[in-house]
């Protein structure tokens, strides 16, 4: 028999970029607890992930979720060396500001502001788009290769590594840009494709 | 004996062992790591589930061919056994589908003055005849995902029900392009470094 999607009735949809706390809510049906074998644990990496929807519709196919998160949290939370984790936020913040996506955009500009201090600037980012001037010409070059990398086929080349490198960025803090940004093109197209925002509480 | 796959990130942006860019790729082992068992998960599946091994192999060659990752493509295309039918019409679908991105109407509002309108894909009708209903639906689906995600609708997974996946399958093929999207840039980015040396 032919499956249905969901169409989520809400109200006032969010339109706009914003750090505010939104929520995201799927359009296919999630797995329920009662669904849960091992192997969808294992896949879930953090048991506390079966409270939210999003995983849990990815919980469908555990093996690639629990290899995306593990990619996920290595390339965002493994601070040892490399780049401070508030350009590794903007990195992704300049991808979902490109792409689209406004919840994957909400969740890490909240982060490269917290980390960063730099409230304002990442807003001018989410209000003007990825051409912003955001005040430093490390976080304009870092937003910028984000961009090259992000465009579809990528533009991104040995120039943008110049530039990197000559607003003092090493070999594994560039490695760690390029990583943020590419791994935004596959968060972005999850939540874009399976479900979308709803407002804040 | 299954010999062990090598990590597909080097050999697509051409990275060997010793090199700065393979030492840089070895201070982050749990991405490099990672990385390559999303590529297992996806393409050497331990349950092959709604979607076959062929079928994923064919949505990844048109993915990265979309892309213009030459290397990623070849790759991808060179696992597909015993259908040259489907090789042919997906590349031909590839050249047929190449735009560049993203692009797409925001939902009505204060981001409509940054909607830049294109193409939505379809698949031609001699692509058609050689995919399948079901096959010719994930490419159509892909091609969205890949250059307009922004325009990703209820309807786009309905037409893919439709068309006779599953639910569950729909989560594998939507993976399956996310991580194309993410992998042809990591190659794209490592080998910018490597030839900047």
């Amino acid at each position: 028999m032919t499956e249905t999607v969901i169409h989520p009735p809400i109200d006032n949809r969010p339109a706009a970029f914003t750090q505010a706390e939104i929520g995201w809510t799927p359009w296919l049906q999630p797995l329920t607890e009662e669904d849960l074998t091992d192997r969808h644990w294992a896949g879930l990496v953090d048991a506390s992930r079966s409270k939210s929807p999003y995983f849990m519709l990815l919980a469908r196919d555990p093996e690639i979720l629990e290899a995306r998160t593990k990619t996920d949290k290595d390339i965002f939370y493994n601070t040892r060396a490399g780049l401070p984790r508030a350009e590794r936020e903007l990195s992704a913040t300049a991808a979902s500001r490109l792409n689209g996506c406004i919840f994957c955009a909400s969740v890490h500009s909240r982060f490269a502001s917290h980390h960063s201090k730099r409230t304002g600037y990442v807003q001018k980012l989410l209000d003007e788009g990825t051409d912003a001037d955001l005040g430093s010409r490390r976080w304009n070059a870092v937003t910028k290769v984000s961009v090259a990398l992000t465009q579809t086929p990528s533009t991104f080349g040995v120039t943008d590594i110049e530039h990197l490198r000559s607003e003092g960025l090493d070999d594994l803090e560039i490695a760690d840009a390029i990583h943020g940004a590419a791994f935004f093109n596959w968060a972005n197209r999850l939540m874009l494709s399976l479900g979308e925002p709803t407002p804040a509480a | 004996m299954t010999v062990p796959t090598p990590d597909v990130i080097d050999r697509l942006a051409d990275i060997h062992p010793g090199s700065f860019v393979d030492r840089i790729r070895k201070e982050r082992p749990e991405t490099r790591d990672n990385a390559q068992k999303s590529y297992l998960a996806l393409f050497e599946p331990a349950h092959e589930g709604d979607v076959t091994r062929t079928e994923r192999l064919i949505v990844a060659t048109f993915v990265a061919g979309l892309h213009r990752a030459d290397a990623a493509e070849a790759f991808y295309a060179s696992g597909i056994e015993g259908d040259a039918a489907g090789i042919t019409a997906v590349k031909s679908e590839i050249e047929g589908g190449w735009t560049s991105g993203p692009y797409g109407k925001y939902p009505s509002g204060p981001l409509s003055s940054e909607d830049k309108p294109g193409p939505a894909f379809t698949v031609s009708e001699t692509g058609r005849k050689a995919l399948g209903q079901k096959l010719s639906a994930a490419l159509e689906h892909s091609h969205l995902l890949v250059y307009r995600p922004r325009e990703a609708s209820p309807a786009a997974l309905q037409a893919l029900l439709d068309a006779g996946w599953t639910t569950t399958a729909v989560v594998t093929l939507s993976q399956i392009v996310a991580f194309l999207a993410f992998q042809v840039r990591v190659v794209t980015g490592l080998a910018a470094l490597s030839e900047a040396g």
